[in-house]
């Protein structure tokens, strides 16, 4: 029932040209290009906003595009749901499993296509092909068994499970590891091998270099809505790889001025925050970082390497499984963030619109939530005072809104970040985290906002910066630690921190020692 | 994580607003001004100040469990228990005014209990509410389902169900006085809602209720109480609620624990939505309130003094709910 | 997001399951213990005949809440329809059963309309048709109840027996057994719950979500027009206030039952199972004051009903866990 692998040269099962797509005026794909052969296992990788998920959920049917060319399997491709893209045989599994956790093993694998007697479901017929699939990858299980009830790795095989039923020629995995452990993740290679010998294509997202060159024949790489390069794997070195995907030549050559942080701190005075392998999590495993006053320390790494969550343990917006925090020379472990905030840190997160920002309130109430105890004076808000802080901070920032009173969803991304910026700076903070500060923000407020955190540390604030923009952590922080799969690989320092050494760490690690065979 | 997202840089500030936005913002006032207009053209002896005060003194009790409601929907929850606690508080009343609970040493004791336990032990009751949906995370509306069905059980055992008549002027000064000629209880009412939309725009807590409303996960993270803010509101609309019900059985001279604020969850809630406040949580208005209890009682005004039956304003009212709300869903997608 | 069943309490596991088959037991064990009668065949019977309507309210709501939904209008479409089937009883048994099945479907396909068109809450917009049903019956029975005619036989729908067991008993029967049928054995049951346990998810995998809400709520409806006529039929009057406060058995006895309230698992037995237990404590408590040793009034029953379902929803939020329901 499945295509053989027929001898090649064969025409590819998918080529996508020229596809344009842009977000209320804003272009997230830019005459991308993807070419993908039948039984072929293709690795589809690029920064936050490279436009790779765009690009599948043009595939998928999710957003339709605004021009280019898309053919399937031979023919012109037109769909505009999920659903059609599903029936026409390109199956979608997501990290978050889009599986109905409450409902049973076979009931997911089967709906929408369930097999029936007399019009009547005919539930030994489900429970049998439920079982068929899941026996062809040597998963046995009790397919009555609420899907929810089981382990992550299994409720994935069922995903490409129910994949498969539907006959997919084509099965997009989007970080479909990033929260298995080893051995699972060795499950789920034999299982994509499997298929691919049957002929379906699978295209793998990832951030995990290693599972890439274990699994995939091709990549494709994708930077700023376009494809920057697409070859077989093995012709690509790792390094090559991430210098490819964060848009660096790779020689050696330290550029300046690119971005807007001032001289670097020649010392550090103290240390502020002291984290001793923390784990947390699927993602953080052994986690090592120590932060001084009047310093910057950058956090890189690729994306899932663990570095947001580590930074929501060390502000107790989640709880620590094991290691151990220090901050400011005394044992820390914040069970609630009101706890750091307590303790003199802040916290600016990746997400804006769904962690930073209440919409609904004005630029002046969003400035002063955390500060707001602080303002009151028998539970009143002592307005002339909250008022006199935010012109201050409106004008030392360089907030553009129409008065404090706006309310702060109509203003652009790099003022929004801005005034969450001096929510916390408001408070006087001794250390201050940041997660991915420039993100998704114009050019001029970026160079704002990195001169301002230069500034800051220069008055002895401690900043801890989670960034993804090699510039920004070579040359906005003093020292950098570079995370990879949930651990601490390298810590870079002076004439160490340069572009070769943190492609080198984020690309192979200090340590390599998790390898996964090749099948 | 968010890692799937696409990076997108904010819409640009959109500064003129939709027919839609104005209307969503400030449809409760015009609905307002338009319903007195017609009343003035076709409504007989509509300027009175016999017909001010009757709407004002139907419209208050629902204006006060209404305060109480906004509160609690401003942080995106909903309280359906408000009628059943009514019934708690008038039931309690007249208990301890009769001193059928305890003798009474002096009759100003009794009316002094007679109108702050009542009003404690329906608070009470709100803190229980808010208690669930903290403690169990238990949605709202399931949460306050609980009391909704056991608070009129309640207020119906404690009294045997038996209608309570009693006479006592000191008491029902809540509901029948006057001060300068207007009824205290919308005096009351007044001060309710000045008070509460100043709490809501002045005070640490009120600022508090609306950053939970509307971001839960950014005001836990700059550091909210959220749980407390949360149980908080609803011990506030367990309180309104006692109150109004001391209003409703001050004005009947009677309190019969099967009617006591019949219907009311719903009565507030819809003012609570004509009023224009977020049924999602985030925005809320307190005057908005005043505005949407005042349109759908002068709407059932308008109708009944036309001579349309009070059972086509129940119609009207379903419409009006329909039209607040939708007008709010076209706002949150622009 | 995905609910881990697995690593609870199994006792707290089983409970969840069986808890309301066994209280239910247990109830009816008491009663035939403590008081004489209370297995006669009378006692059973006009049991049987009074909460059928109820049980077919719960039925639809049952379908509403493991779509995810909630139908707070079936109280006030039952009284309408009573007053709507009350009107065409004239025209016989048949003209009546379906004029009043029609204006509860009618109803609930407005339900459904506001809800999957106007993508209003179906909180708010049952809500509304509630006001709106409540207002339309009192309007067409013009403020009064709507006796029914004798001459025809319409009543028998909520008075008469067949086979020995009271009309609207087999009604509720039939209907439950369809109910069980739908949701166990047809794909459009499968996608209710699946729609309630995540309708992202089931977007995603292809089910039309805005369909099988529609056909909820429908439903729903429908089921609140049939309780309205044998409310109308079984009381000789088509009763405009009557239905208050319906919605809120029927969630309680869906909930009883063991359906979770945020949707995707439930059980039509179970809720059936809720209907009766919340029925028989009404029973009970008759029995009990009819024995003279206490006095414990009827209103005893809301409390008792309203500590059920606060115990079943602990229970629940224990059983989903935090991370569920967050």
């Amino acid at each position: 029932m499945f295509q053989r692998q027929t001898p090649t040269p064969t025409p590819p099962l998918l080529v996508m040209r020229g596809i344009d797509k842009s977000f209320g005026g804003s272009p997230a794909l830019r005459g991308a290009e993807f070419t993908l052969g039948r039984g072929e296992v293709h690795a589809l990788i690029g920064q936050n906003g490279a436009g790779k998920s765009t690009l599948i959920k043009v595939l998928t049917g999710y957003h339709r595009r605004d021009a280019g060319l898309v053919e399937f399997d031979g023919q012109p491709f037109e769909v505009h749901s999920p659903h059609a893209a599903q029936a026409a045989g390109i199956s979608t599994i997501y990290q978050e499993i889009n599986l109905v956790g409450l409902r049973s093993v076979a009931e997911n694998i089967c709906l929408g296509r369930e097999p029936r007697r007399f019009g009547l479901l005919d539930w030994r017929a489900m429970h049998a092909e439920a079982r068929r699939l899941l026996g062809r990858f040597s998963i046995d299980v009790d397919v009555r068994r609420p899907l929810g009830s089981l382990p992550t790795a299994t409720q994935q095989m069922v995903a490409i499970a129910r994949a498969i039923g539907f006959k997919a020629k084509l099965v997009i995995m989007d970080e479909p590891t990033s929260s298995l452990d080893d051995r699972e993740v060795e499950v789920l290679f034999d299982v994509i091998r499997q298929i691919r010998a049957d002929g379906v294509s699978v295209v793998f997202v990832s951030h995990k270099l290693d599972e890439l060159y274990a699994v995939c024949d091709r990549v494709t790489i994708m930077r700023d809505g376009t494809t920057v390069r697409s070859g077989p794997m093995s012709e690509i070195g790792k390094l090559e790889l991430v210098a490819t995907m964060l848009g660096r030549e790779l020689t050696a050559v330290a550029r300046q001025g690119a971005t807007a942080f001032g001289a670097k701190a020649a010392h550090a005075a103290g240390e502020v925050l002291a984290v001793d392998q923390l784990a947390a999590g699927p993602r953080v495993r052994d986690v090592s970082l120590a932060v001084g006053a009047g310093e910057i320390v950058g956090m890189a790494g690729l994306l899932g390497a663990g570095r947001t969550e580590t930074v929501r343990v060390v502000f107790g917006a989640d709880p620590a499984a094991g290691g151990s925090m220090r901050y400011g020379g005394q044992p820390f472990r914040p069970t609630e963030p009101a706890d750091a905030i307590a303790r003199g840190i802040g916290f600016c997160t990746e997400d804006r619109k769904i962690e930073g920002i209440v919409p609904e309130l004005s630029v002046r109430e969003n400035l002063t939530l955390a500060l707001l105890p602080h303002l009151t004076k028998a539970g009143i808000v002592d307005e002339a005072e909250q008022r006199r802080i935010v012109e201050r901070f409106i004008q030392r920032l360089g907030v553009k809104c129409q008065s404090p009173e706006q309310p702060i969803r109509e203003l652009s991304g790099g003022n929004q970040q801005k005034v969450l910026l001096a929510r916390w700076l408001c408070m006087n903070p001794k250390l201050l985290i940041l997660d991915e500060p420039t993100r998704g923000i114009d050019v001029g407020a970026k160079a704002e906002i990195q001169a301002l955190i230069g500034e800051l540390a220069k008055d002895g604030l401690a900043v801890l910066m989670v960034s993804s923009e090699v510039e920004e952590i070579i040359e906005g922080s003093d020292r950098a630690y570079v995370l990879r799969d949930g651990q601490t690989v390298a810590e870079l320092t002076g004439q160490d921190l340069n572009e070769t050494e943190l492609l080198a760490a984020m690309a192979h690690g200090a340590h390599d020692s998790r390898e996964y065979g090749h099948g | 994580m968010a890692d799937a997202s696409i990076a997108r840089p904010a819409a640009p500030a959109r500064t003129s607003d939709g027919l839609g936005q104005l209307l969503a913002r400030h449809g409760a006032l015009v609905g307002l001004v338009l319903l007195v207009l017609f009343n003035l053209a076709f409504t007989p002896n509509f300027v009175s100040w016999q017909t001010l005060n009757v709407n004002l003194t139907q419209v208050a009790a629902i204006v006060i469990v209404a305060v109480g409601m906004t509160l609690v929907i401003a942080t995106g929850g909903i309280d359906l228990s408000v009628g059943s606690l009514m019934a708690i508080s008038g039931a309690l009343a007249p208990l301890i005014l009769l001193g059928q609970i305890l003798p009474m040493p002096h009759p100003l004791l009794a009316v002094a209990l007679a109108f702050v336990l009542p009003v404690l032990v329906a608070g009470a009751f709100g803190w229980f509410n808010g208690f669930l949906i903290t403690r169990y995370r238990i949605q709202p509306i399931v949460a306050t389902l609980v009391l909704f069905i056991a608070g009129r059980g309640i207020a119906q055992v404690v009294t045997n169900g038996n209608l309570q008549v009693f006479r006592n002027p000191e008491f029902q000064v809540i509901g029948l006085g006057r001060l300068f000629g207007i009824p205290v209880q919308v005096i009351l009412m007044l001060i309710l809602v000045a008070g509460a939309a100043w709490m809501l725009r002045r005070t640490l807590f009120g600022r508090q209720i609306l950053a939970v409303g509307g971001n839960e996960q950014a005001a836990r993270l700059a550091g909210i109480p959220v749980a407390s803010v949360k149980r908080r509101v609803y011990l506030i609309s367990g309180l309104c609620a006692g109150l109004a019900g001391l209003v409703v059985i001050a004005i009947n001279s009677a309190s019969d624990a099967n009617l006591i604020g019949l219907g009311m969850e719903l009565d507030a809630i819809a003012a609570v939505a004509v009023g224009g406040t977020l049924l999602a949580g985030g925005r809320a208005s307190i005057t908005g309130t005043l505005l949407g209890a005042l349109i759908i009682q002068l709407v059932r005004y308008t109708l009944l003094a036309n001579g349309v039956p009070d059972s086509a304003a129940l119609v009207a009212k379903a419409g009006l709910i329909v039209l607040a709300v939708w007008l709010q869903q076209g706002r949150k997608s622009t | 997001m995905t609910t881990s069943l697995t690593s609870r309490t199994p006792l707290l596991v089983l409970v969840g399951r069986y808890g309301v088959i066994a209280a239910l037991l247990l109830l009816i064990l008491f009663g035939w213990a403590r008081y004489d009668n209370f297995l006669g065949s009378y006692n059973i019977l006009s049991f049987l005949r009074y909460t059928s309507m109820f049980a077919l309210v719960a039925l639809g709501m049952a379908f509403v809440i493991m779509s995810g939904g909630i139908d707070l209008s079936v109280g006030a479409v039952a009284a309408m329809s009573s007053v709507v089937a009350a009107l065409a009883s004239p025209y016989g048994l048949i003209p009546g059963l379906l004029a009043g099945a029609a204006a509860g479907l009618v109803a609930g396909i407005l339900n459904g309309i506001l809800i999957t068109r106007l993508n209003i809450v179906p909180f708010i917009a049952t809500l509304a048709t509630m006001l709106a049903a409540g207002g339309t019956g009192l309007l067409l029975a013009g403020n009064q109840s709507v006796s029914v005619s004798y001459d025809t036989a319409f009543v028998e729908l909520g008075q008469g027996d067949l086979l020995g067991f009271p009309v609207p008993a087999w009604i509720a029967a039939i209907a439950y057994v369809l109910g069980s049928i739908i949701l166990n054995l047809t794909a459009f049951g499968r996608s209710v719950l699946a729609v309630g346990g995540s309708e992202d998810a089931s977007r995603m995998m292809g089910l039309p979500a805005d369909r099988v809400k529609f056909l909820v709520y429908a439903g729903s409806g429908l089921l609140a027009g049939l309780a309205g006529v044998i409310l109308a039929a079984q009381f000789g009057a088509g009763q405009p206030i009557e239905g208050v406060g319906w919605e809120l058995f029927a969630i309680a006895a869906v909930v009883v039952g063991g359906t979770l309230l945020t949707g995707g698992k439930g059980s039509v037995e179970s809720t059936l199972a809720g209907a009766l237990l919340l029925g028989l404590i009404f029973n009970i408590l008759n029995f009990e004051n009819g024995l003279g040793w206490i006095s414990l009034s009827a209103y005893w029953q809301s409390v008792i009903r309203g500590l059920f379902l606060l115990l079943v929803v602990i229970l629940q939020a224990k059983l989903v866990g935090r991370d569920a329901t967050g």
